[in-house]
């Protein structure tokens, strides 16, 4: 390595190393989302129609991962005349 | 109690055949029942690796589908009375591995031997998880190479997910094989070295093959390395892979060529 370096040339050993190591947490995190969302996103639904009644379709489950923090956005479209009730 | 194993690895190229055909030999040369199982329906060649290719009249398909029973299109080897061949085949497509058919194979073959190696196709379609499906141990075939290394990952997660044992709350086995690795370039940091690897894909380690010619002039001539040239650099890694298999312990080495000085100023001519 040190004759490379000399020849100011670096070696690509390290670089593959931490491409990979960042490349792997992010799939690693994604493969195992995949499914959570889906289990997710079926429970609230369930949950949410025991109340309201809401098409399949407007219910949003999406999850980031951030490098601190991870966000669990839940987006449900509720029917107009449930959201404003009569007075 | 037979083992099922897996040869996998995602990518192809990095040495799945090469590496069933070794590890079965050695096996079957520490006294085991070995049968090898080409699932690469379609693009078969552990028959070609094995120096069987003209041996071949029914093949997995034939077996799965009923149309042959398993004791016609078993091949046995004619160095090693112990190991045996069933081929895949190459008219058809991996989508006649059915479900029940490879699990009734399995199980037949089960009784029959004490090891089972599934030589899976690249890739993660039908064929590479039917090949995984019944596995109790796995051995991931990796090169130190960026590729090589995603696609290995990947495979670990799907042989966490997709098998029986998995499916039964169970683990399969999985050991890493590190393939193709040149020594000299790894010190250079040319080549990722066996602790990237290692810590990258947090496997345990059951061999390293270093890179060498032999391995090429072993499938030429189509006998496997650790019959052919027992001595040389693979074979005796390929060798210690499989004593580990077997529950040995034993220290981990990159196994290199004995060059005597003869040998390094006379290279070997082409086999």
């Amino acid at each position: 390595m040190s004759l490379f370096n000399m020849w100011g040339r670096r070696s690509s050993a390290p670089v593959a190393r931490e491409r990979l190591q960042i490349l792997l947490a992010h799939e690693r995190a994604l493969i195992g989302q995949t499914d959570l969302v889906a289990v997710l996103r079926e429970e609230i639904l369930a949950v949410i129609c025991r109340h309201v009644p809401v098409e399949d379709d407007k219910v949003r489950v999406t999850m980031s991962r951030g490098e601190t923090v991870s966000t669990l956005e839940i987006d449900i479209e509720v029917p107009t005349a449930l959201a404003r009730p009569a007075a | 109690m037979a083992k099922v194993l897996v040869v996998t690895s995602g990518k192809g190229g990095v040495g799945k055949t090469t590496s069933t055909a070794a590890i079965g030999a050695a096996l079957a040369q520490n006294g085991q029942k070995v049968a090898v199982v080409d699932f690469d329906v379609g693009l078969r060649n552990l028959d070609l690796v094995l120096g069987a290719e003209r041996r071949v009249v029914f093949d997995l398909i034939n077996v799965v589908q009923g149309v042959a029973k398993l004791p016609q299109a078993l091949i046995r080897d004619k160095r090693l009375e112990n190991l045996w061949l069933l081929p895949a085949s190459q008219t058809r497509d991996k989508d006649a591995l059915t479900e029940e058919g490879v699990a009734r194979v399995i199980g037949e073959l089960k009784e029959k031997f004490d090891f089972v190696l599934c030589d899976s196709p690249a890739g993660i379609e039908r064929g590479a998880t039917m090949a995984m499906r019944h596995a109790d141990i796995a051995i991931v075939v990796t090169n130190p190479e960026v590729s090589s290394v995603r696609d290995s990952d990947r495979m670990i997660g799907l042989l966490d997910a997709k098998t029986v044992r998995a499916e039964k709350g169970e683990r399969v086995e999985k050991h890493l094989l590190l393939t193709r690795f040149d020594l000299s370039r790894a010190a250079r940091g040319e080549m990722l070295n066996v602790q990237d690897v290692l810590e990258i894909l947090s496997t345990p380690l059951v061999g390293i093959i270093p890179e060498s010619e032999e391995v090429l002039r072993a499938a030429n001539l189509g006998v496997p390395i650790t019959i052919g040239t027992p001595a040389s650099a693979p074979a005796r890694a390929y060798h210690d892979a499989a004593r580990r298999l077997l529950g040995e312990s034993i220290e981990m080495t990159i196994p290199s060529e004995r060059k005597g000085l003869l040998g390094k100023l006379f290279p070997k001519r082409a086999a």
